[in-house]
């Protein structure tokens, strides 16, 4: 294995987050800080409690998520695209490096980004709201989870993107409204019936679920499956890296 | 001895069914410097990048320093340096950065007293902590040349590495070819600068339309396909060429001032005495005379467009 392509990228992409700190990670505190601050201390003190947490406290795990998912895509996608772009790539392709340390190097880093930045946006909530973590290892293996498997996610977008707009569709189009329909502010047994079968076909209501049992032991669905639907799509995205690799799609003609 | 880069049968049909290598057949051996000239889509940049790792082959195999570059694709990388023809950089790095980058990228253990080195060599050193994007291009270049020199590579590949170079530059950089040269790499070069082939090259490859038209050693090349040419600068002028000059191959120029008189540089030259005994028994005199070998460029060009 060539451990040391894999530091190369890593340390590579970890420094252009150190280069550019006010976007990577001031940005989504600020404006993760703001929900807290809005439907946390503001409209939250006059909100009733949902599943007997205060609903500031109720709707941290889902805001987490949100920047979570957010910036673990953006994060992978522009660092794989950027060499595209620039047309640095050619020296990857041509490194004696394997696909899966690659990998390893571009979603390794922009996990970690996702990690610290989560880290820092629940030590931030503290100021704001107070929370509870009831089971800190699940929450910590949540957050990581998570991480990797939306930087996955974000590394195909990277690799299938051919222009800054289609960097920007899928997180703002997709995740987002994924995001805020999948129990961030509220749980889903209190929408109709219906909707609470739809909301069923949400991969991101199993991950606020399951991040929301980490911290107070409460979910919409059960963890086991909350774990589950996870995984698979940590599969699918692993398969897709896989198919595109294998194919050169976008990479190799 | 083996060769350092060795391809067989290789062809590439791009998804659009574009066929830019026609069953290349080509051994690149250890230590030489070897120019491969081609017209603009010849696929010079195709082969590189198959050999590279970028473009994948349709068939064909190739091997770098006896190394399969689809089954031992590691081994077979870890001896390439590349510098492609496009300037890409990673315009916010250092120099320094980008350079260490590149070495563990390529599976080598930081060694700064060899990145130094090359920087050094480079006349980079005084820019090592400059982000790229504030170097003029020929500096980006030399960072090009430095990144694919990081890893300490046997065989190094120069895919129009003086383009938009000034001439100062360019003739540093020939200077530092033959430096590695000396130290054993191989280097193969592709240019569109004819002249810097001539300079530089042990060994010339035309490639058209995909195609190997021709490889061989320069000097061989120069002597096999190269035209001498007789320009003789006449006393009076001759307003239409003399009969008993109709059988060699002998031209008048358009003022009728010059007869210009080509033959091969292989061919024994009684030709020339023929013609000078010719124009003495004519009475036609002449002031001056010289003679000039065909350049790499004036072949080529035969070469491309036959």
């Amino acid at each position: 294995m060539n451990l040391y392509g894999i530091r190369a990228i890593y340390n590579f992409e970890m420094a252009r987050m150190r280069r550019t700190l006010m976007q990577s990670v001031l940005s989504p505190v600020i404006s993760t800080c703001l929900y807290f601050v809005v439907f946390g201390s503001a409209i939250g003190s006059r909100m009733g409690d949902i599943d007997n947490i205060a609903y500031g406290a109720y709707i941290i795990p889902g805001l987490v998520m949100l920047s979570l998912l957010m910036q673990s895509i953006s994060n992978a996608s522009f660092g794989i695209y950027m060499p595209k772009f620039s047309g640095t790539i050619y020296e990857v392709l041509s490194a004696p490096v394997s696909y899966v340390e690659v990998v390893l190097g571009y979603v390794g880093a922009a996990a970690t980004k996702s990690v610290i930045l989560g880290l820092i946006i629940l030590a931030t909530a503290k100021f704001f709201v107070d929370y509870d973590v009831l089971h800190p290892f699940w929450m910590f293996s949540f957050l990581v989870l998570t991480s990797v498997t939306f930087s996955l996610f974000g590394f195909i977008i990277g690799i299938w993107a051919d222009g800054f707009e289609k960097l920007q569709i899928v997180p703002m189009m997709i995740v987002t409204p994924l995001v805020f329909l999948g129990g961030t502010f509220y749980s889903i047994d209190m929408l109709p019936e219906i909707w609470q079968t739809i909301s069923l076909f949400n991969p991101v209501v199993y991950l606020i679920s399951g991040f929301r049992w980490a911290f107070y032991g409460v979910s919409d669905v059960h963890i086991a499956i909350s774990v589950g639907m996870t995984l698979v799509f940590l599969t699918a995205c692993m398969a897709g890296i896989w198919w595109i690799f294998k194919t050169g799609y976008r990479l190799r003609s | 001895m083996q060769p350092d880069i060795s391809v067989k049968h290789l062809s590439k049909v791009y998804g659009d069914g574009f066929q830019a290598l026609k069953d290349i057949n080509l051994d690149i051996k250890r230590g030489e410097i070897f120019a491969l000239l081609g017209p603009n889509g010849a696929g010079k940049t195709t082969l590189i990048s198959i050999i590279c790792g970028i473009v994948n082959p349709s068939t064909g195999e190739v091997k770098a320093a006896g190394y399969d570059i689809i089954k031992d694709y590691r081994k077979a990388r870890e001896t390439i340096g590349l510098v492609p023809q496009e300037l890409n950089t990673d315009s916010f790095e250092t120099v320094w950065n980008a350079v260490s980058f590149s070495r563990g990228l390529f599976g080598k253990p930081p060694k700064p007293a060899h990145i130094e080195k090359v920087l050094k060599d480079l006349s980079l050193w005084d820019k090592r902590n400059n982000r790229i994007m504030s170097l003029s291009g020929g500096m980006k270049r030399r960072v090009m040349i430095a990144k694919a020199l990081s890893h300490e590579p046997q065989i190094l590949f120069l895919d129009e590495p003086t383009a938009g170079v000034d001439v100062e530059l360019r003739r540093d950089m020939w200077e530092m070819v033959r430096k590695l040269r000396e130290n054993g790499v191989t280097i193969i070069l592709t240019t569109h600068y004819i002249e810097e082939a001539e300079e530089m090259a042990d060994r010339i490859g035309v490639i058209r339309n995909g195609e190997i038209i021709l490889v061989e050693d320069k000097a061989q090349l120069m002597t096999k396909l190269g035209k001498k040419e007789l320009r003789l600068q006449l006393q009076q002028k001759l307003d239409k060429m003399p009969g008993e000059l109709m059988l060699e191959p002998v031209e008048l120029s358009d003022d009728g001032y010059e007869l210009i008189y080509t033959f091969d540089s292989q061919q024994e030259q009684a030709g020339v005495a023929r013609l000078l005994r010719t124009l003495g028994d004519l009475g036609i005199e002449y002031r001056d005379l010289q003679t000039r070998e065909s350049s790499l460029e004036e072949i080529f060009v035969g070469l491309v467009h036959e």
